[in-house]
């Protein structure tokens, strides 16, 4: 089956943000690291919110506005794409996402497949 | 006599079931086609040597016609060429293999919601039927339905597996599916008797599934020794304390069941919290009670669970061995605001320190916390005694 594992990492990002230059580093090897394991597929981080525009086309009309869809707590700030046998190891791919461990969260939604 | 067979016979049956077809719904229905054909065919032709490989094999069969008929069926699961046994082959026991075990972990998982996990392992593994389980848990039969359907949904979309964890992941896991039977149990010691029943059965089963976990022993042996002082715990209706009970009421059989569990947990080293608060429940039913080491389990308890509530308990003990100002100081220093034995262990703590005014506002305060029933009135009579 297929995974997204949907990254939600402000506050993770702000724990991030007061650790030294090494620790960051070994941090974001590890989202590296993540990419390279059996079964990944892709996934990108994010920009920022504050970069996002939102569109809706309404009577054929493309209305364009600045900012997120939904004013949410948590942002999404990233995915990873993963195929895997089941729930149990796409939840384990998850919980080596260091956001989860870092005041984050990580959702993991099946994929619909055709 | 049937009924007794299918009760018996309806976890395994479907558990096989499913692990053949990878789908509940399917599986539910070839077994509840298979129990129905059983009412039809056993009193006329006799009960078969082996009751559960028949329907095994009567709903195995009835799935893959099922299957046969309808294309999108097949490609919903994960059947595709299978030859077709016949149902007048007996199989023996070794050709069944006993999925029971991964049925419970899969209805357990905590990508499932814990109302969910407990309606799935009654319906699966309990075989009660959707109205039971509704009955049980006082919500209409129609939400019950959709709570089914949802959880059964998501096993199938989210791919849930069906399968007994890995090493890694078993003591979590099995920690839940614990949780899950002892949250049946104990809805049904609240008085509805015939959940704490289901309780132990499951209790009985996951001891048959995995008799080598202490906390299941543990768990086993909590439920029938709380189990046991069940007629005695009412009087006519009301509550009867403990320490009022009449031991004469308990079930000495199943007390010696009990502790029999408890041993078994105890010789596999366990000392988890199950066990030791079947420990705690095997010393509450000895006379005379042993206060001192009931407060030692007590504080063992807390150490493992980290919980107030267990602290409470505790200070209960405490109040035997040392009086009722230690307790009370014990009790005082918890967090538990909103939590009425909070209130009524401090009500009775303060009725023995000879402080009725204190006392009566600790029973009051516990009182606004009670739901009407037997708990209610026995803090209201507390409270006229108080004057």
């Amino acid at each position: 089956m297929k995974y997204a594992l949907l990254i939600y990492a402000d506050r993770a990002r702000e724990l991030y943000d007061t650790l030294d230059e090494d620790d960051q580093r070994a941090i974001t090897a590890e989202y590296l690291a993540i990419r390279d394991l059996d079964g990944a597929l892709g996934g990108a981080q994010l920009q920022p919110e504050s970069t996002a525009t939102t569109v809706r086309v309404q009577g054929g009309r493309t209305l364009t506005t600045d900012g997120p869809f939904a004013e949410t707590k948590e942002a999404l700030g990233g995915f990873y794409l993963f195929e895997a046998d089941d729930l149990d190891a796409a939840l384990e791919v998850a919980a080596r996402i260091p956001a989860a461990r870092m005041g984050g969260a990580v959702e993991v939604r099946p994929l619909v497949e055709r | 006599m049937l009924e007794q067979v299918f009760r018996d016979e309806w976890g395994r049956v479907l558990a096989g079931l499913i692990g053949f077809l990878g789908d509940f719904d399917l599986a539910e229905e070839a077994a509840q086609e298979a129990f129905a054909a059983a009412v039809e065919r056993w009193p006329r032709d006799g009960t078969p040597a082996n009751p559960g490989a028949w329907l095994a094999v009567a709903a195995r069969n009835r799935a893959i016609d099922r299957i046969r008929r309808d294309r999108t069926l097949a490609a919903k699961t994960k059947l595709l060429e299978v030859p077709e046994a016949h149902v007048d082959d007996q199989p023996d026991e070794t050709t069944m293999p006993d999925e029971r075990l991964e049925l419970i972990f899969t209805c357990c998982h905590p990508a499932l919601a814990t109302e969910a996990q407990v309606a799935l392992t009654l319906r699966t593994l309990g075989g009660l039927t959707t109205e039971e389980i509704a009955r049980a848990f006082l919500v209409s039969p129609e939400t019950m339905k959709r709570r089914l359907t949802r959880a059964k949904d998501k096993i199938r979309a989210a791919g849930i597996p069906f399968a007994v964890p890995s090493e890694h992941l078993l003591p979590d896991r099995l920690a839940a599916v614990l949780a899950v039977v002892y949250l049946v149990f104990n809805e049904g010691y609240g008085g509805r008797g015939d959940l704490a029943a289901e309780a132990i059965r499951l209790g009985r089963l996951l001891v048959e599934l995995m008799p080598d976990e202490p906390e299941a022993h543990g768990l086993l042996a909590l439920m029938l020794l709380h189990d046991a002082r069940r007629e005695a715990r009412f009087a006519d209706g009301e509550l009867v304390l403990l320490a009022d009970q009449d031991p004469s009421l308990w079930d000495a059989a199943q007390i010696a069941r009990g502790r029999e569990s408890l041993d078994r947990a105890l010789a596999l080293r366990g000392r988890g919290p199950y066990v030791v608060q079947a420990a705690i429940a095997s010393l509450h039913v000895e006379e005379p009670r042993d206060w001192r080491q009931i407060a030692a389990l007590y504080g063992e308890l807390a150490r493992l669970t980290a919980s107030p509530v267990v602290e409470l308990n505790r200070a209960a003990a405490v109040a035997e061995v040392e009086g009722p100002a230690a307790a009370l100081a014990l009790v005082d220093r918890l967090e538990l605001g909103d939590y009425r034995y909070l209130h009524s262990t401090r009500g009775e703590l303060l009725r023995r320190l000879d402080r009725p005014a204190e006392a009566r506002d600790a029973y009051g305060r516990a009182l606004e916390l009670t739901v009407d029933g037997p708990e209610r009135r026995f803090l209201e009579r507390r409270l006229s005694e108080l004057g």
